[in-house]
């Protein structure tokens, strides 16, 4: 089996496992409950908000947990919306943005807010002057995610940021969900306000993310309830999934620092091999995008067809975004892109983790160029 | 010493069997199940089978239960989703004062929100009168919200009447659940339930895995935007895991319902007769006949809940005041307020104790002898 589907979700570290597992067995009390077995659940919770603190170099106070990487995006822009919107109610986003982005804020537009969608180049990236010119009175949030999951363009955070930071009345949020651990961020040094990371994009398991909220800003809550979180996200805290998101955020880390070279020479193999295709069009740009991630469009191939001929071969590559995936229609991403119907309607998504090998990348190769030798007749 | 958990209502040990049916889902069937290619499908098909299988537990579609990260987000979602689609029909919403903080505090937001809400009280069994709600009713009202079993008394509510008072009015019926989903029989459709809140958590399940069951005639809005996933209810990558552990612990208690309450009833009786036994002072707040088998609430007369709390604790006895989501400061209980009024000494007295998994006949009466115990000292020592 060749799993290339790592964007959608990653296979969860057996580690990761072990975490969830010893926790659920030994620590099962509602940290809440003030006798001792509660006490010492939130001794660990604690612990746990010190080392994901630690790892993304922010303070304890500024880790909410949450069960993933919609609800991280959810609380960050409707949790600033409601809370400033004395303030104003402009929000920037890209038109490249996930769609828990990109859909919380349209139905914040029904609530009265203005929303500017920044286009991106061909490229899938936003400009900076873009952003500036955009900023108004009234603005009080910008939205924009570190590594697109389509195409795995970078943005640039860190000119955005700085940009942001000359504007005290407004927030920076950033959707670090595909980047966490691939593409590195600063948090603090960037000026970044609030940041959503997902657990399962990293070998930690679904129904486990956090945003990072800056000290000092204020959350309309998503939940209303007991006053778990900091009073930013009601409900029973899912302890064993939290301890097992902390332990996949410590991993990645360490493989970013060992892997990082490795992973992007596997990109530079994949994209040479997919270039020596003559029916293939890399949508992925050359440079600054992450190593992770590359799409590419088979035009006059329909990608189920693809995907279909590969899973035969026990490969296992996706079109979009799964999010998006039921949409039959071409990718939003690619179209803002500038990408025409045909490419976009025919694109696909390769995405590898720290784990893939040359061997399956070579494997993937050879067996894409097969499916698309033997299905030309049949497609077109 | 060891520690007697007699604290279930806040959170429950999980199963092994449950721990077991998550593993191969972190394992071998991890993808993601709006993925088109096989890995996808399989977690697709366990994620279809494990909400038939729950939805069949309280009668209900399998199209008509949305998973949740837990029992708030499925009470917040009743609540403001109802709300928010259904204000073109009114703008009036009941509930009453001794609910749940996930419930109660999203009706104060929804009057925040322009909503009128009626609080209704509860008698001093805590319990609400049916009486009540038909009067409340207007041609505004939209939803009534009423908790099945309090969290903190354990009392069981009218929810069959109240559901046939509403069968004739536009109003959707939600109910808050979660004490009571695997313990009382639930049928949503005889019941004229539209909207029930359950979480995982409180049956030996997993935690940050609840669900909302939705009649397929309500209009719901979400909390959150995204995906289409829970046919889009609520988006985000659905916790195949959580869900598969969720199925498991409802189908370790499918049909044994009975078989819990006789045993927690069993439980709560030896507990009520150790503390008699023992000769010390104490009151049952609410009317035994009418709580639920797992939860008794307990005042001991002249005793002040927090010093009560801190001396079971270090005697090896793990209680609380309340609700855990309140417990952080022990204020007096909004319940026992409501049904005793703000000076009433039992309102300061009170403790809750809990049954289930980690209980044996013989834990629960080493539990009562060293209450008993404490009492009595602490008594002398006033």
């Amino acid at each position: 089996m060749i799993y290339l589907d790592n964007s959608a979700t990653t296979k969860p570290h057996p580690e990761v496992v072990k975490s969830f597992h010893h926790v659920s067995e030994r620590f099962f009390p509602n940290p809440s409950s003030i006798h001792q077995l509660g006490g010492e659940a939130e001794q660990l919770l604690i612990a746990a908000k010190g080392q994901a603190a630690e790892l993304l170099d922010v303070q304890q106070s500024e880790v909410i947990f949450t069960s993933g990487g919609t609800e991280g995006n959810n609380l960050a822009i409707k949790g600033i919306a409601l809370q400033y919107r004395q303030r104003g109610k402009h929000i920037i986003i890209s038109e490249v943005e996930h769609p828990s982005v990109y859909e919380a804020c349209q139905s914040l537009e029904e609530l009265g807010f203005e929303i500017t969608y920044l286009p991106v180049n061909q490229d899938g990236k936003v400009s900076i002057n873009d952003v500036e010119a955009s900023i108004r009175e009234d603005t009080i949030l910008i939205s924009i995610m570190h590594v697109n999951n389509e195409t795995g363009t970078i943005q640039p955070i860190e000119a955005i940021g700085s940009i942001a930071r000359r504007y005290p009345k407004l927030f920076f949020h950033v959707d670090a969900v595909q980047g966490f651990g691939k593409v590195p961020l600063q948090i603090q040094n960037w000026g970044i306000d609030l940041c959503t990371i997902s657990g399962h994009k990293l070998h930690g398991m679904k129904g486990t993310g956090l945003l990072y909220v800056r000290d000092g800003i204020k959350l309309f809550p998503l939940f209303h309830g007991g006053q778990q979180e900091n009073g930013k996200r009601a409900g029973t805290e899912n302890l064993p999934g939290i301890i097992s998101l902390v332990k996949a955020m410590r991993l990645i880390k360490e493989r970013e620092m060992s892997d990082s070279d490795k992973l992007q020479a596997l990109g530079q193999a994949l994209r040479c091999g997919l270039d020596k295709l003559h029916t293939v069009r890399i949508n992925t740009p050359q440079n600054g995008a992450a190593p992770h991630i590359m799409n590419f469009s088979v035009p006059g191939f329909k990608p189920e067809v693809i995907i279909h001929a590969l899973g035969e071969k026990d490969i296992f590559i996706s079109t979009k975004s799964a999010c998006s995936s039921k949409r039959m229609n071409g990718s939003r991403i690619l179209e803002a892109a500038g990408l025409s119907e045909v490419l976009s309607r025919s694109a696909l998504r390769v995405s590898m983790s720290y784990d893939t090998t040359i061997d399956e990348v070579n494997a993937f190769l050879r067996a894409i160029e097969t499916a698309i030798y033997q299905l030309k007749d049949v497609m077109r | 010493m060891e520690t007697i958990y007699l604290d279930h209502a806040a959170t429950t040990p999980i199963d092994p069997a449950v721990i077991e049916a998550m593993l191969p889902l972190m394992s071998d069937v991890f993808g993601n199940p709006s993925s088109v290619h096989s890995y996808g499908r399989k977690a697709r098909q366990s994620l279809d089978e494990a909400r038939r299988t729950i939805a069949q537990r309280i009668h209900a579609h399998e199209k008509e239960v949305t998973f949740t990260s837990g029992g708030t987000e499925a009470d917040n979602l009743a609540l403001i989703g109802t709300a928010l689609a259904n204000k073109d029909r009114g703008k009036h919403i009941i509930t009453t004062v001794q609910e749940h903080h996930a419930t109660l505090h999203t009706a104060e937001y929804l009057e925040r929100e322009g909503f009128e809400v009626t609080y209704l009280p509860v008698d001093e069994n805590g319990v609400i009168k049916v009486e009540d709600v038909r009067e409340a009713l207007t041609a505004e009202t939209i939803l009534v919200s009423v908790m099945y079993v309090n969290n903190e008394t354990g009392t069981i509510q009218p929810i069959q009447e109240i559901g046939d008072l509403l069968k004739e009015h536009q109003a959707y019926f939600h109910t808050d659940a979660v004490q009571a989903f695997g313990l009382l029989e639930i049928d949503v459709k005889k019941m004229g339930i539209d909207l029930l809140t359950a979480t995982a958590h409180k049956i030996n399940g997993p935690k940050g895995i609840g669900l909302l069951y939705a009649g397929k005639h309500v209009k719901l809005q979400p909390l959150a935007y995204g995906g289409e996933q829970e046919r889009k209810r609520r988006p985000g990558t659905e916790n195949v895991a959580n869900v598969v552990g969720f199925q498991k612990a409802v189908e370790l208690r499918t049909n044994k319902e009975a078989e819990y309450r006789n045993l927690y009833q069993a439980y709560k009786e030896l507990f009520i007769q150790t503390l008699q036994e023992e000769g010390i002072a104490f009151e049952v707040n609410g009317k035994l006949e009418n709580t639920i088998p797992s939860i008794i609430n307990i005042s001991f007369p002249h005793m002040n809940v927090e010093s009560l709390l801190v001396n079971f604790d270090l005697n090896g006895v793990a209680a609380s005041s309340g609700s855990a989501c309140t417990a952080g400061s022990i204020e007096p209980s909004h319940v026992l307020v409501a049904m005793y009024g703000a000076n009433n000494e039992r309102t300061k007295n009170a403790v809750r104790f809990s049954f289930g998994s980690a209980n044996t006949k013989e834990n629960v009466k080493e539990a009562a002898e060293r209450v008993a115990g404490i009492v009595k000292r602490m008594m002398k020592n006033r």
